[in-house]
C-alpha cells in the first residue's frame, strides 16, 4: 500500500493540534488535558482564545504521560507532575544529544 | 489460537484477589515498563504483563478467560463450544486469532449483534524507521512490514500482515515523528481509519553528528595549518566544499559552513560546524624533529602562562 503525502505531518513546533485531537492522540480525556493547562504543565499556543491549539511537539510527551497514567493506574492528580517531569527529561535528553554532537570524538 | 497463562505471567494463583493481581502488576510494571526500566528486554516483557493485566483486571474478561480452561503456555487450543457466542466473540475463526486481540475486542456480555453494528475507529500504528543521514538529507522511501490488529467483518480484532511504503520527506531529524493521517488501521463499520506514526531514528554516520538540523564534523588540523591558516577541502552531505581556516585558529573553534546542515521543512537549512582539533604527527622524521626543536628553542609562546598566576576562583 503506498501512501500519498498531502496529509503527512511532522510532529514538531510547526504542527498544531486541537484539544480534541490531543485527547484522541494521547488517550487522555479533554478534562484531564484542561487540568494540565490549569496546572501550567501544558501550555496552549493561543491561551487567550476559547478554542486552544497545542504545538505538535508536545504530543509525544502527552502520549507518554497518558500511557504512564494508564499503565501504572496513576491517580489523575499525578498526571500534571508526570507530564512536567517528562518534559524536563525531554529537554535534558535533547541537550545531552546536542552536547554529544558538539563534542569531538577523540574526547569521548 | 495459542494459549497464554496470564496468571503465570503475573505470578499469581488462579484464585488471586483483584487486589493481589493489581499489586503484582504494579510491581512488575515498575520492573519492566520501558519508560522506567533499564532492562533491555523490558519492553517485550512489559507487553506480556500489560496484556495479562488488561484481561484479569476486568471482571467479565477474567471470567471469559477462566472459561477457556487451563492449557500449557504456547499450546494451540480451541475455546469450549458456545464460548464465543456466550461472551460476544463470534462463533468461529479462532484458529488465526491472537488471545490478546480477542480479549481487547470483547465488550462484555450481551454485545452480540448490536455490538457488531457499532462503528469503531481504526487503530493507530507506531513504528520505528531507522534511516541514514544521507536518507534524511535527501528524503527517502521506507518499506515497512507490520503485524497489526484490524477488525474483521464481525468487528473482532485479528492480527494481519500489512506492507507499507512510506515516504519520509527530506529534513528528518533524530527522534522526530511523522504522522501519516488515515494510514493506520481501517475503521470498522464507518469508523475513521487510524493514523500511522513513523518514529525516525538516524543511524550513526562516520563523519557527521546531527543536532537537530545542524551537523557537526571534527576537523583535524596540523599545527602549522592552525598557526599559518589554510584552505581545505571539507566534505558535506551535498559534496565537498572549500573552507578557509584563519591563521591562529585554536583547538575547539567552531567554523560555520552556513546552510550545509539538514534541510528544514519550514525554513532555512541547518548549518554544518567544523570543530577544530589540532593533531600532531606520531612519528617524526629526523628533519621534522630538528624543525620542531628549532621552533621550540626560538619561540616565546607559553600555552600555560595562566598556571603561573596560581589559579583561584574563575
Amino acid at each position: 500500500m503506498n501512501t500519498d503525502h498531502d496529509d503527512d505531518v511532522w510532529m514538531n513546533d510547526q504542527a498544531c493540534v486541537t484539544l480534541e485531537e490531543l485527547a484522541a492522540l494521547s488517550g487522555l480525556s479533554a478534562s484531564a488535558l484542561r487540568e494540565l493547562v490549569e496546572y501550567g504543565a501544558l501550555i496552549p499556543v493561543n491561551p487567550q482564545e476559547v478554542r486552544w491549539t497545542f504545538s505538535g511537539h508536545c504530543v509525544v510527551a502527552v502520549q507518554r504521560a497518558g500511557r504512564l497514567c494508564n499503565d501504572f493506574d496513576l491517580d489523575p492528580s499525578a498526571l500534571a507532575l508526570t507530564f512536567s517531569l517528562l518534559e524536563r527529561i525531554q529537554v535534558l535528553e535533547d541537550r545531552l544529544r546536542g552536547m554529544r554532537a558538539q563534542t569531538p570524538r577523540c574526547f569521548d | 489460537m495459542k494459549y497464554k497463562d496470564y496468571y503465570e505471567v503475573l505470578g499469581v494463583s488462579r484464585d488471586a484477589s483483584a487486589e493481589d493481581i493489581k499489586k503484582s502488576y504494579r510491581k512488575l510494571a515498575h520492573k519492566y515498563h520501558p519508560d522506567v526500566s533499564k532492562d533491555p528486554g523490558g519492553e517485550e516483557k512489559f507487553k506480556d504483563i500489560a496484556e495479562a493485566y488488561a484481561t484479569l483486571k476486568d471482571v467479565e474478561k477474567r471470567a471469559a478467560y477462566d472459561q477457556l480452561g487451563k492449557h500449557q503456555p504456547g499450546e494451540n487450543f480451541q475455546p469450549p463450544p458456545e464460548w464465543g457466542a456466550h461472551f460476544g466473540a463470534g462463533q468461529s475463526g479462532f484458529d488465526e486469532a491472537d488471545l490478546a486481540d480477542l480479549f481487547a475486542g470483547l465488550a462484555g456480555r450481551g454485545r452480540g449483534a448490536q455490538g457488531q453494528r457499532m462503528s469503531m475507529p481504526g487503530e493507530d500504528y507506531e513504528v520505528s524507521a531507522r534511516i541514514s543521514l544521507s536518507d534524511a538529507f535527501h528524503g527517502t522511501q521506507v518499506d515497512l512490514n507490520l503485524s497489526v490488529p484490524e477488525y474483521d467483518e464481525h468487528g473482532r480484532l485479528h492480527r494481519v500482515a500489512r506492507k507499507f511504503a512510506a515516504r519520509i520527506p527530506k529534513g528528518a531529524t533524530d527522534g522526530q515523528r511523522l504522522r501519516l493521517r488515515g494510514k493506520g488501521g481501517r475503521g470498522f463499520n464507518g469508523g475513521p481509519d487510524g493514523d500511522l506514526y513513523l518514529h525516525i531514528a538516524l543511524l550513526p554516520h562516520s563523519l557527521f553528528r546531527p543536532d537537530g538540523h545542524d551537523l557537526y564534523l571534527d576537523l583535524p588540523l596540523a599545527p602549522w595549518e592552525a598557526a599559518l591558516g589554510a584552505t581545505l577541502e571539507v566534505p558535506t552531505l551535498s559534496g565537498s566544499v572549500h573552507l578557509k581556516v584563519p591563521a591562529g585558529t585554536l583547538a575547539g573553534k567552531r567554523l560555520r559552513l552556513a546552510k550545509r546542515g539538514l534541510p528544514h521543512p519550514h525554513g532555512e537549512p541547518g548549518d554544518l560546524f567544523a570543530i577544530v582539533q589540532i593533531v600532531v604527527p606520531q612519528d617524526l622524521s629526523e628533519r621534522e624533529r630538528k624543525l620542531y626543536e628549532e621552533l621550540a628553542a626560538g619561540s616565546k609562546f607559553d600555552p600555560r602562562s595562566h598556571f603561573k598566576n596560581g589559579g583561584g576562583s574563575a
